[in-house]
């Protein structure tokens, strides 16, 4: 059996540092998909700010256009309901 | 040390004071009687530009203290403060700013709770807070407030601690009464308390999870890790205490006796009521009565040792608990004390008053009343009640 550490052999604080959020892949969750109209987009940000994972990001600099990274998106949906333009939809995964 | 003028302050302006001289980096509150006028003063610092600090304005008591354990999770030097029912909001989040092991400081100005609503003072807030896991001071006037949140950042930030502190002081009678309070200079503040920006913290260079989902296998260690942390940290928090009395001739001891040396009947109290039950013990001794009191400035770590120093010669002991824990053996004080006492194998006759609730004035002649019950202790060898209520009607 492996031998777990002792109280004064763990780091204070319960800090853990194999990012473990990293390794697995929570885009499995996903019910709905977010599907950004990138002809609607306003490259405002807004989606970016409210996502909880956070999993939108911009291409490359500010003002390039906006991406979802699915490996982490959990499809809560909360990007199509803030989004300014109402230019993000949920669709259904196959 | 520089030799400063008084300033002529209020427990709520002394704290406020205190916060800007200590550079604070982020305070985040939410408004509420008597703790109102402590961070008005502190945004009145920050927009003339006297405290460079970020002021948020959150929805809740729930989010500042949120906001502040965040704040803190970075690095930052946070403050907030509450009473009464915002401290009841602010629950949850306590217990999680103590086991992350977060420098919070936060003071209270102690208020009775709801129902009835009820602004004035007493300390049916705090007690429910017991459990926390933050250290938890007690104060009797404006100036020891001042002092002690100078204390508290020290305490909180040292590497061996790092915990939350609450210092407390009574709503209305210490929050709003204004006396002389003698700072110290803001370079003495800054060389006392200097800010130690402790690791871990979040850092995206160097990024960590911290309070992630926890198994049965881990949980039991890391609360045990807190608890270690809080008791260990007693003798620093006197040594803070003794460090600030050489630097600014005030010092406060974790417990602060009167007359115990060869009392027979002791008064335990906490907060801005000692002041009373000392001029009482004052005025009973100039009558030749062996009688002695104790006020306790700290609850959290609970001293037993210090405590049982001064009271192991007594023949009754009186304890005042200005909180019901409705359906508990005793109030929380009493409890604190006979346990106390009963782990140092000790067996002296204890009684439990419980007074001053939801801001019932108590007069010196309702602690003479309770010296008055204990002498009867004494000298029958009996006691007929463990729990008076004084000052009820009927
Ligand atoms: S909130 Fe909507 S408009 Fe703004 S960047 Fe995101 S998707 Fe584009
Ligand atoms: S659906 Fe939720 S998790 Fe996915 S991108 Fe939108 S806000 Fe983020």
């Amino acid at each position: 059996m492996k031998k777990l550490p002792k109280w004064n052999e763990m780091e204070e604080g319960f800090i853990t540092r194999i990012l473990s959020e990293s390794i697995n892949k929570t885009g499995t969750w996903r019910t709905f998909k977010p599907i950004i109209d990138q002809s609607r987009c306003t490259k405002c940000g807004w989606c970016i700010v409210y996502c909880p994972e956070p999993c939108i990001y911009y291409e490359s600099k500010k003002d390039s256009k906006i991406l979802i990274d699915y490996d982490f998106c959990k499809g809560c949906g909360i990007c199509a309901e803030e989004c300014p333009v109402k230019c993000i939809n949920m669709v259904l995964e196959e | 040390m520089q030799i400063i003028e008084p300033l002529t302050l209020s427990g709520n302006l002394a704290i406020a004071y205190a916060v800007k001289q200590l550079d604070v980096d982020v305070v985040a509150a939410y408004p509420i009687t008597p703790q109102t006028t402590m961070v008005e003063k502190i945004s009145e610092y920050i927009s003339k530009g006297e405290l460079k600090a970020n002021l948020l304005l959150v929805e809740s008591e729930h989010s500042a203290i949120s906001a502040c354990l965040s704040a803190a999770a970075s690095g930052a030097r946070v403050f907030t403060s509450s009473s009464s029912q915002g401290l009841l909001l602010m629950h949850e989040i306590l217990f999680i700013t103590s086991a992350l092991r977060f420098p919070v400081v936060m003071a209270i100005a102690n208020r009775a709770v709801s129902a009835p609503i009820n602004i004035w003072n007493d300390h049916g807030d705090i007690m429910p807070q017991r459990d926390t896991g933050w250290i938890q001071l007690f104060v009797e006037s404006a100036q020891e407030a001042y002092d002690k949140v100078i204390q508290a950042y020290r305490i909180a930030e040292d590497d061996k601690v790092r915990l939350p502190i609450m210092i407390n002081i009574d709503g209305i009678v210490l929050s709003h009464t204004y006396e002389p309070v003698y700072p110290i200079s803001d370079s003495d503040v800054a060389s006392f308390s200097p800010w130690n920006l402790y690791s871990p913290r979040l850092d995206p260079d160097n990024p960590i999870t911290i309070g992630a989902f926890c198994y049965p296998d881990y949980y039991f260690e890391t609360r045990y890790q807190s608890l270690k942390a809080l008791n260990d940290s007693l003798p620093i928090i006197s040594n803070v205490d003794k460090e600030f009395g050489e630097l600014s001739g005030r010092s406060y001891g974790i417990v602060s006796p009167f007359k115990c040396d060869d009392a027979d009947i002791i008064l335990i109290s906490m907060g801005s009521i000692s002041m009373t039950v000392r001029a009482a013990v004052k005025k009973l001794r100039e009558k030749g009565e062996k009688v002695g009191m104790l006020s306790l400035k700290l609850f959290r770590p609970f001293p037993s040792k210090e405590l049982i120093r001064y009271i192991k010669n007594a023949k009754a002991i009186g304890i005042i608990d200005r909180a019901f824990s409705p359906g508990a053996v005793a109030g929380p004080v009493f409890t604190e004390v006979t346990s106390a006492l009963y782990l140092s194998k000790m067996d002296i006759p204890s009684v439990d008053f419980f007074l001053g609730l939801g801001g019932r004035d108590v007069k010196m002649e309702d602690i003479k009343d309770i010296f008055n019950i204990l002498k009867r202790i004494v000298k029958t060898g009996l006691i007929e009640r463990h729990s008076y209520y004084i000052g009820l009607r009927g």
